[in-house]
């Protein structure tokens, strides 16, 4: 790795200020797992890292009405929290199907959000569940719903000031419908050929509101509307779920590796989007 | 620049001045000299690296030393006490959970977080926590029943 200037604030108003003084020289490390990869392999080459692992107040988790989960908890505490299970337990079992026990130990939700790898778990789930994330520079603050983080390959809308400080999700109305289901061909702990999430708001057999994502089918996690609007309204039938599955070829642009060929990827985004409906009503 | 790191490793106080970009595996291997750490893939994935930091495993190939700041960290050395190897050490050497040896610190320390954490899991429990520790012998059925039968208290 090459040498860097290593730095630790302990409040988040200092680390935005290291930021803000160093601009597009200064990175952000939370649990390192992704950057202190693309930093060895050079991607990545900052002069000034900042570490987020002794800031205050980012590592709490809270349940009274939505979901708020700060930016530095890790994968682990997520999956394991007893508020997140009972309230959102698709997040819990999403973030359990990333990497490895020793991965989300360390891993934080700020740092997954902000890595922005479209072959990640979180986004798809995040997306259906309609999750919004905060974050802040040394002018203030926003909120953007999670799909609009992401603008491409390891590419998000945060200016080099910016820190993800919090993760919300709104606790639904009733119980939703859901599924997670990642493609996993190769092994258990590999980054899904294609991972589909389904959240549905189901009343009288009937799809009141749906919301679907996709991750690992293109630059970035995308969301199936042409799928939801064919749900919403109709009562629950394979029929239906085949109808949405098939608008779901078109919208999707993976690239071809070796977890499959794009043409190979599209046909499973569609498979495995109906087998998340089918999954999530059952 | 240097970072001035304090630790525990297997109970002992530590204090090391290492350039900030050192990982921790070389700060345990060549610092603090305990070579029972293992590099094996350096990405992650492969487990050979692993410790348990406050009692959680982590991957020292990719964590910063300075991350490590005031933790309590136990290495495949520390495992044993007084002379006596624990439990799951002697699992795996009574069960055969290991071939050539290079995977076996890391599946050791995982195998044995995983009984701090759950000290009965189910065949699919154990498959799941140890998913991330890899044998490339593929000796995966011995590792398996080592653990189940340390569990069971077979040592
Ligand atoms: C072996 C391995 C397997 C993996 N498998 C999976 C998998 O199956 N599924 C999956 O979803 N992911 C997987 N990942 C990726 C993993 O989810 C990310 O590495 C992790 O979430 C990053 O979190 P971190 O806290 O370590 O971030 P860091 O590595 O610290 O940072 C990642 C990026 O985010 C920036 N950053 C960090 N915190 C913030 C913040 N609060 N605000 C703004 N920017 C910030 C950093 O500058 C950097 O660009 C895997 C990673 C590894 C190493």
């Amino acid at each position: 790795m090459i040498p860097f200037d290593l730095r630790f604030p302990t409040t988040v108003q200092e680390a935005l200020e290291l930021l803000d003084q160093y601009g597009e020289e200064a990175r952000p490390m939370a649990g390192g797992t992704a950057l202190v990869l693309l930093m060895q392999q050079r991607l990545v080459t900052p002069q000034v890292v900042v570490s987020l692992s002794r800031v205050d107040g980012l590592s709490s988790i809270s349940a009274n009405g939505s979901l708020r989960i700060g930016a530095l908890v890790n994968h682990r505490v997520v999956e394991e929290s007893p508020e997140v299970k009972a309230g959102w337990p698709l997040l819990a079992e999403t973030y359990h199907r990333v990497a490895t026990v020793r991965i989300r130990n360390v891993a934080t939700v700020g740092g997954g959000l902000a890595h922005a790898d479209p072959n990640q778990d979180p986004p798809a789930t995040l997306i259906a569940l309609n999750a919004t994330v905060t974050a802040a520079s040394s002018g203030g603050k926003r909120e953007m719903p999670i799909e609009d983080l992401f603008k491409g390959y390891y590419e998000t809308c945060l200016t080099p000031d910016e820190l993800i400080t919090e993760l919300t999700v709104p606790r639904p109305v009733r119980p939703l419908k859901t599924a997670y289901i990642k493609f996993l061909p190769r092994t258990a702990d590999d980054y899904a050929t294609v991972a589909v999430a389904v959240a549905l708001d189901v009343a009288d057999g009937r799809c009141v509101d749906a919301r679907i994502a996709l991750n690992a089918a293109g630059s970035t996690p995308i969301r199936a509307r042409d799928a939801e609007n064919v749900l919403r309204g109709q009562p629950l039938s394979d029929e239906v779920f085949r109808a949405a599955a098939a608008t779901v070829p078109a919208i999707v642009d993976p690239v071809s590796d070796h977890r499959g060929s794009a043409n190979y990827k599209s046909r499973m985004a569609e498979v495995f989007v109906r087998r998340a409906l089918e999954k999530a009503t059952a | 620049m240097t970072a001035h790191v304090r630790f525990r490793v297997n109970g002992e106080s530590h204090e090391v001045d290492v350039p900030e970009q050192r990982l921790l595996i070389d700060t345990i291997r060549y610092e603090v000299g305990l070579t029972g750490t293992k590099l094996g893939c350096g990405v992650g994935v492969c487990g050979a690296c692993t410790v348990l930091l406050d009692g959680k495993m982590v991957s020292t190939c990719i964590m910063l030393t300075a991350h490590a700041e005031g933790a309590d960290i136990l290495t495949i050395e520390g495992l044993a006490k007084d002379g006596e190897l624990a439990p799951i050490q002697k699992g795996f050497l009574k069960y055969g959970g290991f071939q050539c040896g290079i995977c076996t610190p890391g599946q050791i320390l995982a195998a044995h977080a995983l009984l701090e954490y759950n000290p009965h899991p189910t065949e699919d429990e154990i498959k799941d926590w140890m998913m991330g520790n890899l044998c490339r012998c593929t000796g995966y059925y011995k590792i398996i029943e080592s653990i189940e039968k340390t569990a069971a208290g077979e040592v």
